[in-house]
């Protein structure tokens, strides 16, 4: 089992620790219903550094990661970030991803810390341009702090502007006399920043910030992590996208720019979008107590016709809401199925699957 | 260190037994809340239910995921705690205090299978 760089602050933090794709994580400090308040209100930092950064470099840098990647590459400026996912020709997914542009002929790409293995043997299979591929997970470790003080606790320790770094934009940052690597993005809905450095240095910038104090700032796990990207429809790889599950069906066609360059699987999705999908991810809203799990399948009468990809009770609204893959015509807004939990039947309503409003920094 | 009460039967799947009046009480231990972290919702069966040994007959929802209680015994359930319905919290509360179901048991020889005090904190070392 791995250990992020981390681990001895979490293990001093009380943190309840579990393994999460191969890394020993935490889940939560205190509770994940107070850590998730905490980031929609004040601010939070999380310890990221499992997940995984490969580097592509070279003259045909650009060509290459445009011909992986769902969005559209070549019309990024430098120090521009952006969202996405690289397709199996399928149409399936290998992995959603951010892709940072140091320049044309350097990008990072940030992917999923259970896939780290899989993209890379995918990037590498691929990759007849000119241009090499290096796995540098082992070479970064990363926190995301996020919420609506991010700015201002950040702010404490750079003589940087921040408000000069635009949503989606990334720079290096000198913070408390260290260089980083930050970009204003998330995984929370909620305004904040990704800041990847060394290994060491990453331990000072984590303490640095908390250090403001728990009036402005508490470490988050990841069971909060899940239930802040979740309120917002954020996917998560493994739940709403996967190699049976495209991005179109997914409900993220605004990652995937089918009138920009070629790219592996896009024949496959022109075809899906002009035919549409025959399934894709709503929400649900429960009509009962209880809670939808990942897996439990959802009915019209007696067909089969979906599964729940994540459910929660909502900690920001209270209600119990989940995300599920439903087949078309029985994905419109209202309609009314059943979903088996356990040994019951439980009444479900479809819904828009925005079951909390985004609150980003966007000029 | 988790609370263990004296007096009570005890699972390895962290439910308690506590025998009063011939009634069998079923709960969680208190490191059962502990390790399920919030609880937001009980799944309770009803009264007149059967249970089996060994066999599940309520879930337990945290925020993160669903954990199936398992009954220590078999019998009839007689009485169940209602309160759980609106306060699920209360096992986070007092796992030992808030009971869950009450059952008329069919062989009380079972209770010789349960662990323990000293038996139950050994597996919690």
């Amino acid at each position: 089992m791995k250990k992020t760089v981390l681990y001895d602050n979490h293990v001093a933090l009380d943190a309840k620790v579990v393994d999460f794709a191969g890394f020993m994580m935490p889940i939560s400090y205190t509770s994940i219903s107070h850590e998730h308040s905490y980031v929609r209100e004040k601010c939070g930092i999380f310890d990221v550094s499992h997940m995984g950064e490969i580097y592509v470099k070279g003259s045909e840098a650009e060509k290459f990661v445009d011909y992986i990647f769902t969005n559209d590459v070549l019309s990024m400026n430098d120090n521009q970030v952006l969202y996405g996912m690289m397709c199996y020709p399928t149409g399936g997914v290998v992995d959603d991803l951010l892709v940072y542009k140091v320049n044309k002929e350097f990008y990072l790409l940030v992917i999923n810390a259970s896939n780290i293995e899989k993209d890379y043997a995918w990037i590498l299979e691929n990759n007849k341009f000119d241009c090499v591929t290096s796995n540098e997970s082992d070479n970064y470790s990363e926190v995301a702090l996020q919420g609506p003080l991010a700015e201002k606790v950040l702010s404490e320790f750079t003589s940087y502007d921040l408000k000069e770094l635009k949503f989606f934009t990334f720079d290096n940052i000198v913070i408390d006399g260290i260089k980083y690597l930050v970009s204003r993005t998330g995984y929370t809905g909620e305004d904040g920043f990704e800041i990847y450095g060394k290994h060491q240095d990453i331990v000072k910038v984590w303490e640095l910030l908390l250090s403001k104090g728990e009036e402005y700032i508490v470490p988050i796990g990841l069971g909060a992590r899940d239930t802040l990207r979740f309120e917002v429809a954020l996917p998560l790889y493994g739940n709403e996208l996967s190699k049976d599950i495209t991005p179109l069906e997914a409900s993220l066609g605004f990652a995937v720019k089918l009138e920009a360059g070629d790219f592996i699987g896009k024949d496959v999705l022109v075809k899906q979008k002009a035919e549409k999908t025959k399934r894709r991810v709503v929400g649900l809203t429960l009509l009962t107590k209880g809670i939808l799990r990942h897996g439990y399948k959802v009915y019209f009468e007696d067909k089969e016709v979906g599964e729940v990809t994540t459910g929660y009770k909502s900690p920001s609204t209270n209600e119990s809401v989940a995300l599920a893959l439903i087949d078309r015509p029985y994905d419109k807004m209202g309609t009314l199925l059943k979903v088996q939990v356990r040994n019951k039947f439980v009444d479900v309503k479809v819904r828009n699957k925005k079951f909390y409003d985004k609150n980003y920094k966007q000029d | 260190m988790s609370k263990v009460l004296d007096g009570l039967y005890y699972t390895n799947s962290h439910e308690w037994v506590k025998v009063e009046d011939g009634f069998a009480y079923i709960g969680i231990t208190d490191y059962a809340q502990e390790s399920l972290g919030e609880i937001v919702f009980v799944e309770l069966p009803e009264e007149e239910d059967q249970v089996n040994a060994g066999e599940e007959f309520a879930a337990i929802e945290s925020v993160k995921a669903a954990s199936d209680i398992l009954s220590p015994i078999t019998g009839i359930i007689v009485m169940v705690n209602d309160d759980l319905e609106d306060s699920p919290e209360l096992l986070n509360e007092d796992s030992f205090e808030n009971w869950i179901i009450k059952v008329e048991m069919e062989d009380s020889s079972e209770l010789n299978k349960l662990l323990s005090k000293a038996e139950y904190e050994d597996i919690l070392e």
